[in-house]
């Protein structure tokens, strides 16, 4: 089957993203097809590189990038809250004119019909947040 | 449907508002996930509304959940519990999927 993920809630808020990533984990173990994780409203902060949490503690950001890389999966951020929180690309700092960017590896920065096409190509679609 | 619950029923109304909705018809189950599970507590404010919607509907925890905090041996009766491959199961079984956040 497959599904869709939404990720509302930035990492290390409450537990929307641990459970989406221990959620979309079982779905692959389990045979199951995951189409596409969109990160939007403060769901976009899980994908900055630059996060550095405590050596004792697991590394959100990371653990996408790894689960992307292992299952070829499509993890798309949504640009306008992207561009709001100062989650950007190569492309889309040179747009901006900024100096610097901060999107993770396997992650991509699109619109809003990203979500709705997943929506619509996927047999489910699971929202997790806040 | 699978309704989602993922907050306390003492932080917000998700979980009455869910009832309200789930119960009017049949076909619906309930699962509880995060600071939801607080939720399927025994002798709660909210036991007998999650006891009445269990009259109608299936109602379920995820264990995990109600492990990291604490409350595994508390919870009401009749209330199935799941692993994140039950709770894969379970949106696999139902043609749509809710969450009340």
């Amino acid at each position: 089957m497959k599904f869709a993920i939404m990720i509302n809630e930035g990492p290390y808020t409450h537990q929307a993203t641990d459970s989406a990533y221990l959620f979309a984990r079982a779905a692959l173990a389990k045979g199951h097809e995951v189409t596409r994780v969109f990160f939007y409203h403060d769901g976009v902060n899980n994908a900055t590189r630059l996060t550095v949490p405590p050596a004792d503690d697991r590394h959100i950001v990371n653990r996408w990038s790894e689960l992307a890389k292992a299952h070829d999966l499509d993890l798309v951020v949504c640009i306008a809250a992207a561009q709001r929180r100062g989650l950007m690309d190569e492309n889309e700092a040179k747009r901006q004119g900024k100096d610097a960017n901060n999107i993770a590896p396997g992650f991509r920065i699109s619109g809003l019909g990203q979500l709705v096409e997943a929506g619509i190509q996927s047999d489910r679609l699971v929202v997790f947040g806040d | 449907m699978l309704h989602i619950i993922n907050k306390s029923p003492f932080e917000n109304n998700s979980l009455l508002s869910c009832l309200r909705v789930a119960s009017a018809a049949k076909g619906h189950a309930i699962l509880f996930i995060e600071d939801g599970v607080y939720g399927v507590m025994q002798g709660t404010a909210v036991e007998k509304s999650v006891r009445d919607a269990m009259a109608n509907m299936a109602v379920y925890a995820l264990n995990p959940d109600l492990e990291a905090r604490g409350v595994q041996g508390r919870v009401m009766d009749g209330v199935k519990l799941v692993d994140y491959d039950g709770f894969v199961d379970l949106v696999a079984e139902h043609d749509n999927v809710q969450s009340w956040l």
